[in-house]
């Protein structure tokens, strides 16, 4: 029940606030936004840590039984944190809203308060179409709130946003749509129980999708990255973030990197790997190359960003990159990494994102060139820059080192050169793959210490207008120069949880990676190459064997 | 003859109250001549009620009778109060300032009686069992709305689409006319049972065959389908928004049934590589799927051009005709009886849902009007006059929203499962690529239903005099039941997808495929799988070597 609470909560107070005065606005958001978060933690609490590749607290209902629609619920360890990180930063969302946003509340917090529940809602469903309604549902409120609250450009950004994303999901639709035909039409005698008759059920598809021929899981693999591909973004897709980013207002950004861009490669877990691991062991190097692609060309253009907030957003892209590099090395290092480097990433790069905003707001430029040795005006907020971009760029002892080493070591692990050793996995990345990702790790530290660098040490500059010596100045509004304490009191949990997942990675990593493990189990089941002779196959026969060996040396004559 | 008549009843009660709405709309009093929208409706809701009671029909697909009947009646109702108004205010204001009234200038009888002619035309359709039957009730459908058309407003631009339509609809009338000879030259008959003996005895003869293009050509016309389409964008905005509504839904879902009755004669069970045998003749399917593609595709690029909100949803009707041309090209399927593999089902489910939102959409048109240049009320016809339509008028601006979200086709709203039953009908058929072309349309639709739905939601009201409610409540109580019936029917549809599955039952076709039994209405797939056929037993012995 709790999961559904999580959803119809804030749906709930949504409804609410538009139906009462917008001087309530702010009060029903924040009761909503933390009645959702303590529901959250009750569901923590009764989650059982001991099995956490199983599904939990799961509920059911038909929906439209005709054409085989259940609304379903249902959460492992992954989901389970990744709602836990969407519900941590609605709060945060909305009390970094109460100065920046002044007209049309109602609708602001309203929308902010459905987009929660749409992404709740995707972490949480059992159900594909369930999953994908969610999953597009969170278009609608996003494009309202960059285009309703945006900086100048903002329709143009938020029309480019829904389309790229609408379009590559309808896509995406059409592949889940065949996998539960196939399901429903093709699957009779293989002994899963719900073959012959159409349903949506994750569970059921994944056993469905797994018995299709490797050349099938091919095209499905194409499809389904259109849509996920997008939403990550993946390197030759991704025009459409730094435009959204930019033009959103900061808590559309916070949630946009935090959690939206965290749809795509939940998706790619959630269905791309354990769905299609013929596909995906065939195709992993491609993948690979992409992201990686992704990783030096989004930090090569945040070098050369004099905008704050677009170098952050491309740094988004870079950030992803490993991600999906983890994703693709498909051992369990790679992908727990993978997996704690999507709630690492929300916890830092929408800090920054809140940060960008709170210096937005007193000064209204987010030019590099108007902006410099803030360290002497705003000490409070340097140190949480600072600290927050040493957690982007990989500072050992903060969040991001652990994940992003995990995924390249994953991605090291994953090849041949690696061979028999100890931890290695077999796969068709390996060494290069990992050193020229790591490139990227070195220009990440780049182009966020050159950014540092400068608007907070060197010299003191303002835009003009603006008074050199702190005092007396109107443009300000209700804020003092330096952070307020709500300010800081939106930016300490980041800062604790960045601080804690560097630390004391462990029981995260230990949650996560049961349910890993059995993905990796079914992508060697599906035939990838086992890193020592009589590897465990624990699902694999003999034909499946001879159909893999057929696949990939027909893909091989290519 | 009179065995017939139980079948007749809708139609009967639609036309006697057609008879009595003739007389009350010339009544000197105006509270009489008022009433005639409500007795259209309730006419039209008792109509509804034999419908579903009724027996079903003697045709090739006797279900879909009673629900084509229920379906066209019902959102006739939303129609007709969608109407009001649209003809005789002058007149009535006239008449209240003390004028004497007369009878010779009041069009309100005509005007209701020509939509209740209209609408028994399309529910004859849907009971058609001879070519005869069918030409008479497709013209019975059209003929009303070229008047309608013209009478709809005063201004010249009606006239002008009602001329255009006349003569274009008449072309196509010409063409199925002529199609519908070639049919009878080929096979001897007028029946469809008979045809459909004929085609299934002898094979399809050339002269069928050219028959039936030609008659699927001509009524691509009622659907606006390309090539037949070229009227739909002048005459849509040349009429008043409610008989827009009009003209979008009821020609078209006439048309639709016609072309599912066409080609249950031909029957899906055609030998072909294609969905294991249970495919269109490949001439039939390759010009459907041709017709399908570029109606698609020329709609949607086409709406992304207007400024006109009413040329914008012209275009975009035609886009929908070519996504329900899917379902039509996928056919009733191997398995008879699932909504998920049954095209017709999905195209009688979509009409359904397409109504609905089609209603609320131009019911948003139709409740909003502004004082043209002379001081009289005119139309709203541009974007800027729907700016800020939820701040200034909530209801009817939450009805555009969620109904052009809908017809975008944004999941949970209900044009999403209809989309998603075309979906998966067509993939069942084996039409991906096709499937492909309809998502990516959709994706297309995307922008300008956005566009729609943003100016509605986003932007602030222009600054100037605003567009004030037309002064007529039945148009929002419209606009407000298809907003409550399509966000309803978006959870708990599960009834009309049942409904549209048995009523896409197929008997003669599958009566002659071999190993197949005629489907009984309401019975699963589950039932069927031991149905021959060798493309799923291949498939399956792959997926039993790959999963073993």
């Amino acid at each position: 029940m709790e999961l559904v609470l999580l959803i119809l909560v804030p749906l709930a107070f949504a409804i609410l606030i538009a139906l009462r005065p917008a001087q309530e606005s702010k009060f029903h958001a924040v009761i909503g936004t933390l009645l959702a978060a303590g529901i959250g933690v009750n569901a923590l609490g009764r989650f059982d840590w001991g099995s956490p590749a199983s599904m939990q607290l799961a509920a059911a209902w038909d929906w439209l039984p005709a054409i085989g629609l259940r609304l379903s619920v249902g959460v492992d360890s992954v989901s389970m944190m990744l709602i836990a990180l969407t519900l941590l930063l609605g709060p945060i969302c909305v009390f970094c809203s109460f100065t920046a946003i002044q007209r049309q509340e109602r609708t602001y917090y309203s929308w902010l308060l459905v987009l929660q529940a749409a992404m709740t809602g995707v972490f949480a469903s059992r159900d594909i179409v369930m999953f994908y309604t969610c999953f597009e549902f969170t278009l609608v409120p996003m494009y309202v709130l960059i285009s309703l609250f945006g900086s100048t450009n903002r329709k143009a950004a938020a029309t480019k946003f829904f389309l790229y994303t609408f379009t590559g999901s309808v896509i995406t639709l059409a592949g889940l749509i065949y996998i539960a035909w196939f399901n429903a039409t093709q699957l009779e005698s293989v002994g899963i129980e719900t073959a012959g008759r159409w349903t949506f059920d994750i569970g059921a598809l994944e056993l469905a999708a797994q018995a299709m021929p490797a050349n099938v899981q091919g095209w499905l693999l194409l499809a389904m990255m259109c849509g996920f591909a997008i939403k990550i973004p993946l390197f030759p897709v991704h025009t459409w973030l730094p435009l959204a980013h930019t033009e959103a207002p900061t808590a559309g950004s916070v949630v946009l990197a935090g959690v939206l861009l965290k749809l795509g490669t939940y998706g790619m877990f959630r269905f791309v790997l354990p769905f299609l691991p013929a596909a995906v062991v065939e195709h992993a190097p491609l993948i690979a190359t992409l992201s990686i692609i992704g990783i030096l060309y989004g930090g090569l253009i945040c070098w050369v960003q004099t905008d704050v907030k677009k170098l952050v957003a491309y740094s988004s892209v870079a950030h992803l990159g490993f991600c999906i590099l983890g994703l693709a090395s498909l051992n369990t290092i790679g992908i727990t990494g993978s997996i704690l480097y999507m709630i690492n990433h929300g916890l830092s790069t929408g800090a920054l994102f809140l940060l960008i905003g709170m210096v937005y707001e007193r000064y209204h430029t987010r030019s590099m060139k108007e902006l410099g040795g803030l360290a002497a005006k705003m000490p409070v907020w340097a140190t949480f820059m600072i600290f927050f971009t040493m957690a982007s760029v990989g500072l050992p002892g903060l969040n991001g080192f652990i994940s992003e080493f995990m995924c390249l070591l994953g991605a090291f692990q994953a090849g041949d050169a690696w061979g028999a050793l100890p931890g290695g996995t077999g796969g068709d990345l390996g060494f290069w793959y990992a050193l020229v990702a790591g490139l990227g790790m070195i220009i990440a530290a780049m182009y966020l210490l050159y950014m540092v660098g400068r608007v907070v040490w060197g010299p003191l500059v303002l835009p003009p207008g603006h008074d050199d010596h702190g005092h007396g100045d109107h443009s300000h509004g209700p804020l003092p120069t330096d952070l307020c304490e709500r300010e800081i009191f939106v930016l300490l949990p980041l800062a604790i949880l960045c601080l804690v997942l560097g630390l004391f990675p462990g029981p995260v990593i230990k949650a996560l990676e049961p349910p890993v493990n059995n993905i990796v189990e079914t992508i060697e089941a599906a035939g990838r190459r086992p890193a020592s002779p009589g590897g465990a196959h624990a699902m694999a026969t003999s034909e499946r064997e001879t159909a893999v060996a057929d696949a990939t040396a027909a893909g091989g004559d290519k | 003859m009179s065995e017939k008549l139980p079948l007749l009843i809708p139609e009967i009660i639609v036309f006697l109250t057609t008879c009595i709405v003739m007389v009350v709309g010339l009544s000197p009093n105006l509270a009489v001549r008022r009433s005639c929208g409500l007795l259209s409706a309730i006419g039209l809701v008792f109509a509804a009620i034999f419908a579903v009671n009724g027996p079903a029909g003697d045709g090739l697909l006797p279900a879909m009778t009673p629900y084509a009947k229920a379906l066209i009646a019902l959102v006739g109702v939303l129609l007709v109060l969608l109407v009001a108004g649209t003809v005789d205010r002058e007149e009535d204001a006239r008449v209240a300032r003390g004028g004497v009234f007369d009878a010779l200038r009041t069009n309100r009888a005509e005007f209701y009686s020509f939509i209740l002619f209209s609408l028994t035309g399309a529910m004859l359709c849907a009971s058609a069992t001879d070519l005869i039957w069918l030409f008479l009730a497709l013209e019975l459908t059209s003929l009303p709305t070229y008047v309608l058309v013209t009478m709809s407003t005063r201004g010249t631009r009606s006239q002008e689409a009602g001329v255009k339509y006349f003569f274009l609809g008449a072309l196509g009338a010409a063409v199925f006319l002529y199609g519908f000879a070639l049919i009878y030259g080929g096979t001897g008959s007028t029946k469809f049972v008979d045809i459909s003996a004929a085609i299934a005895d002898h094979g399809m003869n050339p002269i069928t065959l050219a028959g039936m293009i030609l008659a699927i050509i001509g009524v691509s016309f009622k659907i606006a389908a390309v090539p037949m389409h070229f009227y739909t964008a002048d005459v849509y905005q040349g009429a008043a928004a409610p008989v827009t509504a009009f003209l979008a839904f009821v020609p078209k879902t006439a048309g639709f049934l016609s072309l599912i009755l066409l080609l249950a004669i031909v029957g899906w069970d055609h030998g072909s590589v294609i969905a294991a045998g249970h495919a269109l003749p490949s001439e039939l399917r390759l010009l459907l799927w041709v017709v399908a593609a570029l109606t698609m595709t020329v709609g949607n690029v086409l709406a992304l051009l207007q400024s006109s909100p009413k040329r914008m949803l012209a275009y975009s009707s035609i886009a929908h005709s070519g996504y329900m041309l899917v379902g039509l090209i996928a056919g009733p399927g191997a398995y008879g009886a699932s909504i998920s593999h049954n095209g017709i089902a999905a195209v009688l489910f979509y009409l359904a849902a397409y109504g609905l939102m089609n209603v609320g959409a131009f019911a948003a048109l139709a409740g909003l009007e502004r004082r043209g240049r002379d001081g009289r009320p005119v139309e709203i016809d541009s974007f800027d006059d729907l700016r800020g339509l939820c701040a200034t008028h909530p209801m009817l601006g939450w009805t555009l929203v969620v109904c052009s979200l809908s017809l975008l086709g944004l999941p949970p709203l209900l044009g999403f499962f209809s989309k998603l039953t075309l979906f998966t009908s067509g993939i069942a058929a084996g039409e991906i690529v096709l499937v492909i072309v309809l998502g990516i349309n959709s994706a297309v639709a995307a922008f300008y239903y956005l566009r729609l739905a943003g100016v509605a939601m986003l932007e602030d009201a222009t600054d100037g005099p605003q567009p004030g409610l037309a002064p007529f409540p039945a148009r929002a109580i419209s606009g407000l039941i298809a907003l409550v019936l399509v966000v309803s029917l978006s959870f708990f549809g599960n009834g009309l997808l049942n409904a549209s599955r048995n009523a896409a039952v197929v008997e003669g076709s599958g009566v002659r495929a071999p190993g197949h039994t005629p489907q009984q209405p309401g019975q699963h797939a589950d039932e069927h799988k031991d149905a021959s056929d060798p493309a799923k037993d291949a498939s399956t012995s792959v997926a039993q070597r790959v999963g073993a």
